[in-house]
């Protein structure tokens, strides 16, 4: 399964920000089921695609070279369902970075209305206790979305914006 | 900085940490009992209060994880030992044991970690700190 929960980067910056869209679509397999005849977005699946903007954030910061685990939520305000057809813009800002792991902010936006703000805490976890919970792999930070982010990167680059 | 504006600032973070209200906090509140504090939660706690007091809190320096694992000579018949006692004051110098120590039962640790102790671990950081810096 593809795990992505974003569309495409549109701006990424090392250490401080990245902002990400994602385009909703009703053939998405979660519309036929939440709800039968009233198709709206998970909440928890718009902080899913929150926490994938943001986690790669506090990824970069070491260079991808530590395990990081979503933790805890501690704030998460939905202000409206988010719908079939819209297209939801993550925007997401590293309020703190440490040894235990990194602290995001973000909020998520249909066109100019805010639909949803959090924070996020990401953990690092130990590879000792990173193997007992995750297995071998690092399933935060799949090939996929370092590739999205790469692909971020170089646009920023010819476009002369980073 | 004085005690009771450590107390403040540590209370302020734990409101936010937590989600509890600012009443529910006392010196003596326990984080896990009383404040409904869980593990991922003290890892939190820890990170909030670097960002808040501009300190570095080393991992397992204020919320010692897995003290004894299980060590028979620390542990016995679910009760803490005097030397499980002993390696508790070494481990958790900020700790009031004076209750404790009275009824050391093993599900009795949790209660150690109250608000007092975060204070008191702030309190003597801060202290070293102006002490490395003069």
């Amino acid at each position: 399964m593809r795990w992505i929960w974003i569309d495409r980067f549109v701006s990424f910056e090392s250490g401080k920000s990245a902002t990400a869209v994602k385009n909703l679509s009703l053939a998405e397999d979660h519309f036929a089921d939440h709800f039968p005849g009233h198709p709206v977005m998970p909440a928890a699946l718009i902080l899913e695609g929150l926490a994938q903007t943001g986690g790669i954030l506090v990824g970069d910061a070491n260079g991808f070279t530590r395990n990081v685990i979503l933790a805890k939520v501690p704030k998460a305000t939905f202000h409206r369902d988010a719908l079939a057809g819209e297209t939801l813009t993550y925007t997401t800002k590293l309020e703190q970075m440490g040894e235990v792991g990194g602290l995001v902010s973000g909020t998520v936006h249909a066109g100019e209305e805010l639909i949803a703000q959090a924070e996020i805490f990401f953990a690092h976890v130990d590879p000792s206790q990173a193997k007992d919970l995750l297995g071998t792999d690092n399933f935060v930070f799949t090939g996929n979305l370092q590739r999205m982010l790469g692909l971020a990167k170089a646009a920023a680059k010819s476009s002369g914006a980073a | 900085m004085t005690r009771d504006d450590i107390f403040q600032k540590v209370a302020a973070t734990l409101v936010e940490a937590l989600n509890v209200d600012e009443d529910q906090v006392t010196p003596e509140s326990t984080l896990q009992g009383d404040l409904g504090a869980e593990s991922i939660d003290f890892l939190d706690i820890v990170f909030r209060l670097e960002r808040e007091f501009g300190i570095k809190i080393p991992r397992n320096e204020l919320f010692p994880e897995s003290i004894f694992q299980g060590d028979p000579e620390f542990v016995k018949d679910g009760r803490v030992t005097p030397k499980g006692l002993a390696e508790l004051r070494a481990k958790m110098p900020y700790a009031d044991l004076t209750e404790f120590e009275a009824n050391p039962t093993l599900e009795g640790i949790s209660d150690l970690f109250t608000v007092n102790l975060i204070v008191s671990y702030i309190e003597s950081k801060l202290a070293s700190g102006a002490k490395a810096a003069a």
